[in-house]
């Protein structure tokens, strides 16, 4: 194998892929980036078993063929070198070596034989249909920060995406939750995605495919199975299992009788929480949120830092409530509310509370208040 | 070179040249002299309880006192504290019981009263705290203290402070302790175990480097077997064998307990004695009589050790983050496995439905001696256990085991139990707590 290739092309298509690779691989072929170079183009492709992404950019192929080398190393390498250099690439099987020249450095790199490479799977996925970027983009962000970390429900480290209907018309429905909040989002149904099952896009997947996206604004390419998912956007192809495991019904978590209505402006509100929250300690970061008539007295208290007041003014009618919450977690949401207003519909003290954007139904959150 | 009594306090600035040296002191006549020459300046010491539970157990019931006496258990169980009547044939702790009595037929084995000996312990630890705020224990029997600006409020030397403590320990409680008094922690612990039981040596700047030579590699705190054979086999048998080495050499060779053998060598010790030490994990774990590998069985001792640790973090106030789950194999292999909770917990139930699944996954076959269950990630109570948006019956088990906790807090442990705990348990496989 033997091409030259643009510096920032290649350094373009190797930041796409080499984040995919983990630090740490007890499976040395995993470190490594598949190259493989032919027509024209020079393809690489990066997995860690779960979630294998493929990226080709346009180079001078001088002798096709492929390789592999370590991943993070190559990155380095042409991280380093001066933007508009032109970078020669060329690997020998028999040495078992990868060589890159660009102007007066050079630079040799153990491989691992073509063979070795994990096959990428990349057949195509029965389901297909297409979503703008702005969509994609939208489901994830809304969703995303409710993502679950914990081990023993596996199942809950993902977006659960599936097909319904709501107040009749057909829609795409994003839910995540950790058990303490739960974000979920509807947009249009696209056309093609009717008979889409609910499948679990894992995070990792999902923060990749965050970062892929911001580059581009050509619509999206989604097909998936039972066990798959895949994005083509451009010369990228991201394709990654689905958690194997059932969503929790996340109805039955969204209440449906909570009557006491507080409308307040959001970024007033957002900002005001994270100014209290200043004081409250690290492990609990508990606001408290006195609400009585027009007002809304937000407070925190810690044996070590002192205390902190601040008072808003809101729109609320009901009964005086007092209610507590983790801030970070009243934060996570009202950074994903981008109209001026928020609306909060609370029960008690103890039940959960949802909120919304107040002129967007696109989006909602349910929190779980904390005792304070 | 100041002298004094450990039995009438008597303190000499001057003493005679060494071939003058009374052997016994000028007032009350008793031999236990201290002699050293930086007495009036050294301390930070430690202390040590001799023998600690058997010392206890011979001060309760003084007709074993001239028995040699083993605290320890069952078939399968370990030694786990000998009196020094039993040591002379050869007993030690961590040595199994089956060894024990071989070495020592004659030998009256107690169970462990673990909660005997913590109020004891405590007892001795108050003594400790009257005297200075700079306590730091490292077990329920031992700890080190900081004495050094209390001269003035006792009005007497940190040495003679600390004579005191023993004596009073001695009198008020009934059993012995140990005390190494040095200038820094390592050398205070090695001191305090010289001249065990009833001892008090002291370890000073002249006289530490010198004593340090001939000791073997073992006394370096964090040096084990593997370690010490690695050394061996690098030439290196005694203390002295590292002085020729520099700090990068030791940590290019050793990794980071490089540093440490570096300056141990050298009686060198930057800690200092702090009086908070954190716990970092509450845990519980036994041996069985005979190996295990049977799923329910072993789910059923689970259980109980779930509970130990439930009721030890309520007692002290803690949720863990993490539950980790601990097993031994029956050729001795070690496995352990966590778990980060969805969040903090303090019940039982909540350690057990986390640990179940992983217990059940290691069933595949192979037989056990022991099982473990811990928490890590300790965090205050207060945020234990908060409700769960998926799981709404999580309020209502919570509530139950609260109930449970408030009926076994009145009437006692075996008051009321779970269904789980009434199946019939392999004998001797009551949980030793750690």
């Amino acid at each position: 194998m033997k091409l030259t290739i643009e510096r920032s092309a290649l350094l373009k298509s190797l930041a796409h892929v080499q984040s995919v690779v983990e630090r740490r691989n007890t499976i040395p072929i995993l470190s490594n980036v598949l190259m493989e170079a032919k027509d024209g183009k020079l393809s690489l492709t990066a997995t860690d078993m779960d979630l294998t992404i493929v990226d080709q950019v346009g180079a001078t192929i001088v002798e096709a063929g492929a390789t592999t080398a370590p991943a993070h190393t190559f990155y380095d390498i042409v991280r380093k070198l001066p933007d508009g250099s032109e970078v020669e690439v060329s690997a020998n099987s028999e040495t078992a070596q990868m060589t890159l020249k660009a102007g007066r450095s050079t630079f040799t790199l153990q491989t691992l034989p073509r063979e070795d490479f994990p096959s990428s799977g990349m057949a195509s996925l029965p389901q297909v249909f297409g979503v703008q970027v702005s969509e994609l983009k939208n489901l994830i962000d809304r969703t995303r920060f409710a993502i679950s970390t914990e081990e023993t429900r596996y199942y809950l480290n993902g977006i659960y995406i599936h097909a319904t209907e709501a107040d009749g018309t057909a829609v795409l429905r994003a839910v995540a939750t950790d058990g303490h909040r739960l974000a979920r989002f509807e947009m249009p149904l696209p056309e093609g995605a009717e008979s889409v099952p609910g499948v679990i896009v894992p995070r990792k997947t999902v923060n990749e495919l965050r970062k892929l996206i911001d580059e581009t604004n050509n619509p999206i390419e989604v097909s998936l199975s039972d066990t798959k998912i895949m994005f083509r956007f451009d010369s990228t192809v991201l394709s990654s299992k689905l958690i194997d495991g059932t969503f929790p019904d996340y109805q039955r978590v969204i209440p449906s009788g909570n009557d006491k209505s507080l409308v307040l402006d959001c970024k007033t509100f957002s900002s005001a929480v994270d100014r209290v929250s200043t004081i409250s300690t690290e492990k609990s970061r508990a606001v408290k949120i006195s609400i009585d008539g027009s007002t809304m007295t937000l407070s925190a208290n810690s044996a070590e830092n002192g205390s902190a007041v601040e008072v808003l003014e809101i729109s609320y009618e009901g009964t005086a409530l007092d209610i507590g919450f983790n801030s970070r977690y009243l934060l996570d949401i009202a950074q994903q509310i981008e109209g001026d207003s928020a609306e909060f519909l609370m029960a008690d003290a103890a039940s959960p509370t949802i909120v919304r954007d107040s002129a967007d139904n696109s989006a909602l959150y349910v929190l779980m208040p904390m005792r304070v | 070179m100041p002298v004094l009594c450990r039995d009438c306090y008597y303190w000499l600035d001057e003493t005679p040249a060494k071939e003058h040296r009374p052997k016994r002191c000028s007032r009350c006549n008793s031999p236990r002299l201290i002699i050293h020459s930086e007495l009036a300046d050294l301390t930070l010491a430690h202390l040590d309880c001799d023998a600690f539970f058997a010392s206890v157990e011979k001060r309760d019931n003084p007709e074993l006192r001239d028995k040699p006496l083993i605290i320890g258990g069952g078939k399968r169980g370990v030694v786990s504290t000998a009196c020094y009547l039993a040591r002379l044939y050869g007993v030690r702790s961590a040595m199994p019981m089956y060894k024990a009595l071989k070495a020592c037929p004659k030998a009256v084995v107690i169970r462990p009263d673990l909660s005997k000996y913590r109020e004891t312990g405590l007892k001795v630890r108050a003594m400790m705290q009257d005297l200075t705020p700079l306590v730091e224990p490292l077990s329920i029997d031992e700890a080190f203290l900081d004495l050094s600006g209390t001269e003035k409020l006792h009005g007497q030397y940190a040495a003679i402070t600390l004579v005191k403590l023993a004596k009073n320990i001695e009198t008020q409680i009934g059993i012995s302790a140990s005390i190494g008094l040095s200038y820094n922690k390592s050398m205070a612990k090695i001191a305090s175990d010289l001249d065990k039981p009833r001892g008090f040596s002291v370890l000073g700047k002249s006289n530490t480097r010198e004593f340090l030579h001939e000791q073997p590699l073992r006394m370096i705190w964090g040096v084990g077997k593997s370690l010490e054979q690695q050394l061996h086999r690098d030439g290196l048998r005694q203390i002295k064998d590292l002085l020729p080495l520099t700090e990068e050499e030791l940590i290019l060779k050793y990794g980071v307990i490089g540093k440490r053998l570096f300056s141990f060598a050298r009686g060198e010790d930057g800690r200092s004695v702090t009086a908070t030490s954190l716990t970092k994990s509450i845990s519980n774990e036994t041996t069985f009589n005979d190996d295990l590998g049977d799923f329910q069985a072993l789910a059923d001792i689970l259980w109980s050790l779930c509970e130990n640790v439930s009721t030890s973090m309520k007692k002290k106030n803690y949720a863990a983050s993490t539950i980790n789950l601990k097993l031994k194999t029956s050729d001795f292999r070690q496995i352990s496995r966590s778990r980060k909770c969805f969040s903090p917990t303090q019940l039982a139930e909540e350690l057990y439905q986390t640990t179940l699944p992983l217990l059940k996954e290691l069933c595949n076959g192979q037989k056990f001696r022991l099982l473990g269950v811990g928490g890590s990630d300790l965090v205050s109570a207060e945020f234990a256990d908060p409700p769960d948006l998926l799981d709404p019956a999580k309020e209502k088990r919570k509530k139950i085991e609260k109930a449970l906790d408030a009926v076994r807090n009145k009437l006692g442990r075996e008051s009321i139990i779970k269904g789980r705990s009434f199946r019939k348990r392999p004998s001797g496989s009551e949980p030793e707590s750690d």
